[in-house]
């Protein structure tokens, strides 16, 4: 019997995460390893945001918050698990709840981009 | 290492990417869209990668939320005008937080986090996130729609009281990681104080302070992820969480900066007590010098260059077309029109941006705080559309002014002003506007929308 915190750390893994840990492996790596990946996003993502310009930080918001919708990975696992218990139900809402993100955030940050345009150039604004 | 799992560590490996990205092409309006697009495209990877994962076993629950999520996700993204765009952004928040508040409680509720001491810890802290952002985004929400007053809420010891219920959470999770055996109870009432400190930490914080806010809430829901990919062992989402949680932050820094403020000012200040009677006026023995809306479309006509300084006010009267095609027909007259952008103008970061381009604005009229601050001297006319802090000179000549600090524009270093205010009511930071009361400035009240239309008519009939 694989005891269950290793089972756990083996489920959902992410890309790179090491999964192909073998059963025993201290769970404190496994720790570090997300606070590497963590770092690194954070400081990635620090770099790119800082270059976005004020003119696009609403659709910032707005994409930052639909691919904030990646909860909906999690929210699929509580929801698939297995029995049909409260938790399943809990995941269940968290899945609408994240998919109203994603769906909805993706959509409303094309909409704002699609309006950002350079010279007006021959149509001319028809808004009632 | 099954072939499912290889599948699943692809998706996630290639969606990361895509979604770096599509964060890099935000960069640049030409490219955002393409972005956009790529990250769309990961999104559905990680999609894909969890559903074919060994432990979803059933799909009932999943197709119910995919289902009901993606019919109110629609019209949200879809329906919703780009004046509600703050109220829609706050919602949002509130969906991102309640989603991983539930994840989190379902994995408590499971069974299966108090096997280590880590993952106790990490579901904690996500439940906490997750739960903040959610009641604390609704309240933002409730503020910005107006079901709640936009002025800060206050009573006796809130600082106290806000401060004491977030020890305690803190308090609990540390009881829980110690205690694998606590009882579940513990873990609800966590929930639960979690779910009242969102309200408490947003209640006391006034409508002009929501872009800071907004973007704190913004980077609490990112947090909020990055621990559930820490209690899920998932990279995926402890990259997407981080690159959320970052943005908002560096919002949020640029947001309190544009108004000389901290944090810690923003949060516990209670800042901008709306005005309390109806309409008050200006200081006695202050002359304010009103003009007709023929006047002040004399003057634009008349001058060479004009700078717009939109504001809250712009979107709430939503005037943005009538600015626009009042901008057309001076142009026509040979007038240069450029718009000035303060990064806290209106109730979100890009809030004036959004609604300018949603009127066909072009976007490289619109000009940073800091590229055109120095044109104003150079300029005929500045029209003021519903702003007021942003252009109140008090922020750079007097100390005692709340708002003493704040970057202004310039716009008394112009020829002339035009004010276009619905009354004398000073803005939501409560302070009287030297600038209404300059001499170069000419006031119009009224809807904001009515009279720049009624401008719009007097110079097309000057023209014909």
């Amino acid at each position: 019997m694989i005891p269950m915190p290793v089972l756990l750390l083996c489920q959902a893994g992410g890309g790179a995460a090491p999964h192909a840990a073998p059963a025993g492996t201290n769970p404190l790596q496994v720790v570090f390893f997300g606070l590497y990946i963590f770092m690194l996003a954070a400081f990635l993502g620090f770099q790119v945001i800082s270059k976005v310009p004020a003119l696009l930080h609403t659709p910032l918001m707005a994409f930052t918050n639909a691919i904030s919708g990646i909860s909906l990975v999690a929210s699929l696992v509580a929801a698939g698990r297995g029995s049909l218990d409260t938790a399943a139900i809990l995941g269940c809402v968290a899945v609408t709840a994240a998919t109203i993100n994603v769906v909805g955030g993706f959509l409303i940050t094309d909409r704002m981009l699609k309006m950002f345009r350079k010279k007006p150039g021959a149509q001319e604004a028809k808004k009632a | 290492m099954s072939a499912r799992e290889i599948v699943t560590g692809v998706c996630y490996l290639v969606a990361s990417f895509l979604f770096l990205m599509g964060l890099r092409g935000l960069t640049h309006p030409d490219s955002a869209r393409r972005g956009t697009g790529y990250a769309a495209l990961g999104m559905l990877l990680g999609v894909v990668g969890t559903l074919v994962q060994q432990n979803i076993v059933r799909y009932e629950m999943i197709a119910v939320g995919l289902v009901v999520g993606t019919i109110i996700g629609i019209p949200m993204g879809l329906k919703i005008p780009m004046t509600k765009m703050p109220e829609r952004i706050a919602l949002s928040h509130s969906f991102g937080g309640l989603a991983v508040a539930l994840v989190g409680t379902a994995h408590y509720y499971a069974g299966e986090a108090a096997h280590d001491r880590f993952n106790m810890g990490a579901t904690g802290f996500e439940v906490f996130m997750g739960a903040i952002t959610f009641t604390g985004s609704l309240m933002a929400f409730g503020k910005l729609q107006g079901i709640l007053p936009g002025r800060p809420l206050t009573f006796p010891l809130q600082n106290v009281i806000t401060v004491a219920t977030l020890l305690g959470i803190v308090g609990i999770v540390v009881y829980l990681v110690v205690d694998r055996n606590a009882p579940s109870a513990v873990f609800y009432a966590m929930l639960g104080l979690s779910f009242l400190a969102g309200v408490l930490l947003v209640l006391p914080i006034g409508g002009a302070d929501m872009p800071v806010v907004i973007c704190l809430l913004n980077s609490y829901a990112g947090l909020a992820a990055a621990a559930s990919g820490f209690v899920f062992n998932n990279n995926v989402l402890i990259i997407c969480g981080a690159l959320d949680g970052g943005s908002g932050f560096i919002l949020a820094m640029i947001m309190s900066k544009a108004m000389n403020r901290s944090f810690a000012n923003v949060l516990f200040g209670a800042f901008g007590t709306e005005p309390t009677g109806p309409a008050a006026g200006p200081a006695k023995g202050v002359q304010v010098n009103e003009a007709t809306v023929e006047e002040a479309a004399e003057l634009m006509k008349a001058s060479t260059s004009m700078i717009v300084v939109p504001g809250y006010g712009m979107a709430v009267a939503q005037a943005q077309h009538a600015v626009r095609d009042l901008a057309g027909l001076l142009e026509k007259g040979g007038t240069r029109v450029r718009y000035a952008i303060h990064p806290v103008a209106g109730r979100m970061p890009g809030h004036m941006n959004v609604l300018l381009a949603e009127a066909n604005v072009p976007y490289d009229a619109l000009f940073d705080l800091d590229a055109i601050n120095d044109d104003f001297a150079n300029t005929d006319v500045v029209l003021v559309v519903g702003a007021n802090d942003v252009v109140n000179p008090a922020a750079k000549n007097t100390p005692g002014s709340p708002i003493f600090g704040m970057p202004v524009f310039n716009c008394d270093h112009a020829k002339a002003v035009i004010v276009l205010k619905r009354s004398m009511n000073p803005g939501f930071a409560g302070i009287e506007n030297e600038l209404f009361i300059h001499p170069k400035t000419m006031m119009v009240f009224g809807d904001a929308k009515q009279t720049i239309t009624k401008m719009n008519g007097a110079l097309k009939s000057d023209s014909h």
